[in-house]
């Protein structure tokens, strides 16, 4: 059975946390809750706070759970250690109402601020709606933060307050940023999300392990493969199955196909927040083509729910390969085309260079993690760290940056799709034969000729479509290098086919957090672009 | 000098229906106004893209500008925290104006049947195209593009296009 590795006492949460954090746990990846109100087991309260850590060396990770005391649901916050955990922990606040005491501005971060109760508890049910008719002013997180920059009430009048969102055609996606402005000067930003906040958590705990999978597309929907494997690989490590070698090579194929669509669309669609729409074209040619491809092998488009688990939908049609390599030279063209016109081009290079610039530290602080934190100059790559599927037998480099500005995040995502494609030839040379999927009735469904076959076949297939995949009972932190960094599926089982709890540790969650901080101080014209190469992807921060 | 039918007709006076002229004109400069929220909204940059190619449509004008647009286009999901603006966007366009909803999402709450999202933009704003497909292909969506064309060639000048008896949970 599966635990969190540390179960403390909830008024030790600081002591243990700061002491985990000097002993090299320096990234504070995730923080959520569990209500074991319907749990089968008997527990010590109601509410659990977990907490999930990552070391310096990026190879191991800790989740450390504490029981709350039902009377007072209050822990103590450990937002002054970590930046990240301001959000996380306001995250837990409004999906279950723990309150995190010393958090300086506890208030809810996902729903909008009319509604009423905490949407994950289990006693919610799923489909009360609450009417939304106001917006936020922010002036409350607004006021603090221009008193902590030395502004006082009378400076007011100085600074122009505007609104970036939540309907910008420049904030991609559903983002509110509200700035007060000195000319045109940031000097102060608050980051409002939630806009696009539809209840992946909630619609989990209502649907099998399997028809999860769906759900999980529309998280990163620029690279849906890629959370289909991060969720399929978490859960199939819960129930300890491997998967077969062809399924392995096969997801790190598409994986990175998925990878380079991703990086294909942040860099467009940066480049025209930069005025150069031929970029636009140039970069989405090869992705249309990539498109093409995938829609031959999985059906679908954007959202191709490709993986099962303990495998694959499809296997790889005939003519995949020659396929692929059009894709591949497409994709090549792309990014030298696109790189002509750029690479020397002074007007790029002065709005990029020394543009948002995010600190290693910093960064580590705030929980960025992916191409952001590369670009920064840390070589955290959770495939090379800690490998999966056989990525340590691949040659492929891990590619950082020095700066971590604009420039380099550009920059960062072409060279790393130069290594997806490093990878995909290799693996498609070491493709092995053999079955694509686990043999095994009790996760995967049973072959077609058996169902229209024979009794066995026929109960097999009601029992997994209607009861779903039976998980051991346990709690588990399952991750896996996604296009934006590492993307988390804390999973909470009750030995049922529904899940009990999953919460996603979205990788664009932490750096939209950290986003209000590093463009202050810079043009608004240069936060437009910061935003559009740290690639947010609304799904997956708001869920 | 022209280089098309005007090149022989010179400076001389056609004379056609008024609404003919005006539907015409109508259908075939239609300015999008793209509240893309989700994954269809990143499928209808491909509509826009060089293989899809809005701009045969005369359509290409997606410039986020309410009270420019004149074609609403609902790509994705809207959650009750997003839906007053929607309403605000949409209360912002000038006559006359059409709505396009692009994707399960946004016609009917897709698979969320939860408690964040609304189950259908009808139930804040009038709809006159419905796309389906989570998301939809682009071709679905050009196909929608060409019903609102005919809707608009069918119309007439003369009829009030205000008296729409509409009513959402967001109106008084």
């Amino acid at each position: 059975m599966h635990k969190n590795e540390l179960l403390i006492n909830s008024n030790e949460i600081r002591n243990t946390i700061s002491k985990l954090k000097n002993d090299g746990y320096s990234l504070l990846l995730d923080i959520t809750a569990i209500d074991y109100l319907n749990y089968p087991d008997t527990t010590n309260s109601r509410f659990a706070v977990v907490y999930v850590l990552r070391d310096h060396t990026f190879k191991k990770f800790i989740t450390v759970k504490t029981f709350v005391d039902d009377a007072t649901l209050t822990v103590d916050t450990i937002s002054d250690m970590f930046y990240s955990a301001n959000w996380a922990e306001r995250e837990t606040y409004d999906q279950y109402g723990i309150i995190f005491k010393g958090h300086p501005n506890l208030k809810r971060v996902l729903n909008h601020h009319q509604f009423k109760g905490h949407p994950l508890r289990k006693d919610y049910p799923t489909t009360k709606r609450q009417i939304c008719t106001e917006t936020e002013s922010l002036m409350d997180e607004m006021n603090p933060l221009l008193e902590s920059y030395g502004y006082t009430k009378e400076d007011h009048e100085d600074l122009m307050f505007l609104n970036v969102g939540p309907s910008h055609p420049a904030s991609h996606g559903t983002i509110r940023n509200f700035v007060a402005m000195e000319g045109e000067t940031i000097k102060a930003c608050v980051t409002e999300v939630g806009y696009l906040h539809r209840g992946f958590e909630k619609s989990c705990e209502t649907h099998t392990y399997s028809q999860v999978i769906p759900y999980t597309d529309r998280l990163n929907y620029c690279s849906a493969i890629l959370n289909n494997i991060g969720y399929s690989k978490a859960v199939e490590e819960m129930l300890d199955i491997e998967i077969t070698p062809r399924a392995k090579i096969i997801r790190v194929i598409i994986g990175e196909l998925s990878r380079i669509i991703d990086h294909l669309v942040c860099n467009a669609a940066n480049m025209v927040d930069l005025g150069g729409l031929t970029n636009f074209w140039y970069l989405f040619t090869p992705r249309d083509k990539t498109y093409d491809l995938l829609s031959k092998l999985t059906g679908a488009r954007l959202t191709n729910s490709y993986t099962r688990i303990g495998g694959l939908e499809f296997d790889l049609y005939d003519g995949f390969e020659k396929d692929l390599d059009e894709v591949i030279k497409e994709v090549e063209k792309g990014i030298a085309d696109a790189l002509s016109l750029v690479e020397h081009n002074k007007i790029f290079l002065d709005r990029t260079q020394d543009v948002g610039v995010i600190k290693e530290d910093f960064a580590i602080s705030a929980g960025i993690t992916g191409p952001n934190l590369r670009a920064a100059g840390v070589a955290f790559d959770l495939r090379k760290n800690a490998p999966y599927y056989g990525y340590e037998n691949f040659e492929f480099d891990i590619v950082v940056g020095s700066h971590g500005d604009v420039y380099d995040r550009i920059m960062v995502k072409f060279e790393e799709i130069r290594q997806s494609i490093r990878i995909i030839k290799q693996a498609m040379k070491e493709l092995p034969d053999g079955p694509l999927n686990v043999d095994d009735p009790g996760v995967f469904l049973p072959a077609k000729k058996d169902v229209y076959g024979n009794i066995e076949g026929l109960m097999n297939q009601f029992k997994l479509t209607f009861e779903g995949i039976k998980v051991p009972k346990g709690e588990y932190y399952g991750s896996t290098e996604a296009a934006n960094g590492e993307l988390g599926f804390h999973i909470t089982s009750d030995g049922s086919g529904t899940p009990y709890k999953i919460k996603c540790r979205p990788p664009c969650f932490y750096s939209l957090g950290a986003y209000a901080r590093i463009v202050e101080g810079g043009m608004l014209a240069d936060a437009i672009v910061t935003m559009a190469s740290m690639n947010f992807i609304a799904g997956e921060f708001d869920r | 000098m022209g280089l098309g039918a005007e090149s022989s007709f010179g400076d001389s006076i056609i004379t056609t229906k008024l609404d003919h002229a005006v539907n015409w004109g109508r259908s075939y400069s239609l300015w999008p106004m793209v509240f893309g929220t989700a994954c269809c909204g990143i499928e209808f940059m491909s509509v826009v893209g060089a293989k899809y190619d809005l701009s045969r449509f005369g359509a290409e004008v997606v410039r986020f500008s309410p009270r420019q647009a004149d074609l609403m286009i609902v790509a994705g999901t809207i959650t009750y925290k997003q839906a007053p603006i929607l309403k605000k966007i949409y209360d912002q366009m000038c006559e006359p104006k059409w709505v396009i909803s692009m994707g399960a999402c946004a016609c009917s709450g897709g698979f969320y049947d939860n408690y964040t999202t609304v189950q259908g933009i009808d139930e804040i704003i009038p709809v006159d195209e419905y796309v389906s497909g989570c998301p939809p292909r682009p071709e679905a969506v050009l196909d929608a593009v060409m019903r609102i064309q005919e809707k608009a060639q069918r119309e007439s000048v003369l009829d009030d296009r205000e008296k729409r008896d509409h009513k959402g949970f967001l109106d008084a």
